[in-house]
């Protein structure tokens, strides 16, 4: 075996394509793609929209190592159809998260996604229900299922809740990580309830900052490929299960959320709750300013 | 059929079952299959963090009991709750954790069978319905990803020109007969039978295995998704193999 090495260039991981990502994620060279490009596995569906077809779908998977150790690693490209889940798309993800728990191999999701992919919505659902159901499987099983959002396309729809599902979850401020998108909830209830134009509440209301401070994500990084690789080599240190204690430890702190914040109107309330000293002033914080100042955050506890 | 109707012809002795809040809960007998758990979303409720923490945690509690008695979800909802209090609050964690509760009382050995009755949508249709061990309609049901307004906002195509589509392609349009056909659903229930003995036929199917990408593939309505998982699960065990070796 070479040695392990990661890359040295500096990257921004929201500007990167997926392959991009893979590449300075895991150690340099390592990375095997399965069911790669080259065998055309598209959408059968896109072209009755007259949508056009990419030969991987939007979504690379396979096998790589990360400080020597082997680690199985999807990647959604969002710049695909917005990282959408179609039957293709969902397809590899499954597979690979059943591979995961059958070879007892942790598993790296690299989200970037709108959520399920409406021109193939019922396939799209059910994936996103297949994956789930892969992931709880793999974990039962011993099988970290780390997720790492911070995207272009944020980590929408389905992809939140398998997302939500992930042992877990490492997140820049770029990520966003919701059910509803901003525009769909403009659409449904008007924009008096949500302003889709308007950035800031949007960040503020599912940026990874504010998910960082409600224990919603567990790691919070730069925008930089290395600073997720470390936090991905951290993550997979802890080994953890997704047994009847976990999800009542899950119960307790998602109710105590409730409890908590459940009356608030913005999130700039929810981070005065917590104690944070100037809350108007989060989202303009560097790294470091605003991790000293998410010393009090909810912390999700291994409760996942 | 409305719930009181389902109710009856499933339990014909009778049940102790509570709706609140449009929530469903409580504890009947089936004939010849002994007791059950009902639990549930009617009336077309959205699914928001206060009903999914509810049925989440009644689902806890019933794992913790150790009866290990079926659990049947009745689901008869709308989509997931579209509000900025929801999403502030993260939606998405209080979705997946009912989602998990569910896999987890079945890993656990509790049956867990669905059954649509109403419609259901997006978040709220994953987090309920299709994460039971098995999911069942009736006719009439009408489950969807999202309706047709929305999709045309995020698409960024007409609506008319997707409701052309949806008239056309079972794997993109809303309705029972093509979430059946995609594999999704197990089996449509005739309406006109007692419901008691087919609730007892689906308990008696083995449990364990996902098999919806084969059913769709069957049914022709996924016609590649099954195949796909299996060839990338192939294709990890060999390459595990290579870097072995």
């Amino acid at each position: 075996m070479t040695a392990a090495t990661a890359n040295t260039v500096s990257l921004s991981w929201y500007e990167a394509s997926a392959r991009q990502r893979i590449e300075a994620l895991v150690d340099a060279g390592s990375f095997a793609e399965f069911i790669g490009p080259e065998q055309r596995e598209m959408s059968p569906h896109l072209a009755i929209f007259d949508l056009p077809e990419q030969f991987d779908d939007g979504i690379v998977v396979g096998r790589g190592r990360l400080e020597g150790s082997p680690v199985l690693v999807a990647a959604q490209e969002g710049r695909f159809m917005g990282g959408a889940f179609g039957e293709v798309h969902g397809a590899k993800l499954t597979g690979l998260l059943r591979a995961a728990r059958t070879l007892n191999q942790d598993v790296l999701i690299l989200f970037d996604t709108g959520g399920v992919r409406l021109q193939e919505a019922n396939a799209g659902e059910l994936a996103i229900s297949e994956i789930i159901r892969a992931v709880v499987e793999a974990r039962r099983a011993g099988v970290n299922v780390i997720g790492l959002i911070g995207g272009r396309a944020g980590c929408y729809g389905g992809g939140s809740l398998i997302a939500g599902s992930c042992s877990r979850l490492v997140v820049s401020e770029q990520g966003r990580i919701s059910v509803s998108g901003p525009e769909v909830i403009e659409t449904n209830k008007g924009v008096e309830e949500f302003d889709s134009r308007d950035r800031a509440l949007v960040w503020r209301t599912m940026g990874g900052k504010h998910r960082y401070l409600i224990g919603g994500a567990d790691t919070f990084v730069d925008d930089e490929a290395l600073a997720f690789r470390q936090a991905a080599i951290d993550a997979l240190r802890i080994r953890r299960d997704c047994g009847v204690t976990v999800l009542e430890a899950e119960q307790k702190r998602l109710e105590r959320r409730l409890q908590r914040f459940g009356a608030s109107k913005d999130a700039v309330e929810i981070w005065q709750a917590l104690g944070v000293g100037q809350p108007a002033d989060i989202p303009s914080l560097s790294t470091d300013a605003f991790l000293r100042a998410a010393s009090n955050r909810e912390n999700a506890d291994d409760a996942r | 059929m409305t719930l009181d109707d389902i109710l009856a012809s499933l339990f014909p002795g009778g049940s102790d079952i509570d709706v609140t809040a449009a929530m469903i809960a409580g504890k009947a007998v089936l004939p010849g299959a002994g007791p059950v758990h009902v639990l549930g979303i009617t009336q077309g409720q959205p699914l928001g963090v206060d009903e999914a923490i509810v049925l989440a945690g009644r689902v806890i509690e019933i794992v913790r009991s150790g009866d290990r008695a079926p659990i049947l979800f009745l689901v008869d909802s709308s989509s997931q709750r579209m509000s900025r209090r929801d999403e502030l609050l993260g939606l998405s964690e209080y979705l997946s954790h009912l989602a998990k509760a569910l896999l987890l009382a079945e890993a656990e050995g509790h049956r867990t069978v669905a059954l649509l009755y109403g419609g259901s949508a997006a978040g709220a249709f994953i987090a309920t319905a299709l994460a039971a061990g098995t999911l069942v309609a009736l006719p009439g049901a009408h489950p969807a990803v999202m309706d047709l307004p929305s999709m045309a906002r995020v698409t960024k195509l007409p609506i008319d020109v997707l409701k052309a589509k949806a008239e056309a392609t079972p794997v993109f349009a809303p309705g029972l007969e093509n979430m059946v056909q995609t594999g999704g659903i197990h089996v449509v229930w005739d309406e006109n039978a007692p419901l008691a003995p087919q609730l007892a036929a689906v308990l008696q199917r083995p449990q364990g295995q996902d098999d919806r990408g084969r059913l769709g593939a069957e049914r022709g309505g996924r016609r590649k998704a099954a195949e796909l998982a299996e060839r990338v699960a192939v294709a990890a065990a060999l390459d595990r193999g290579s870097q072995d070796g």
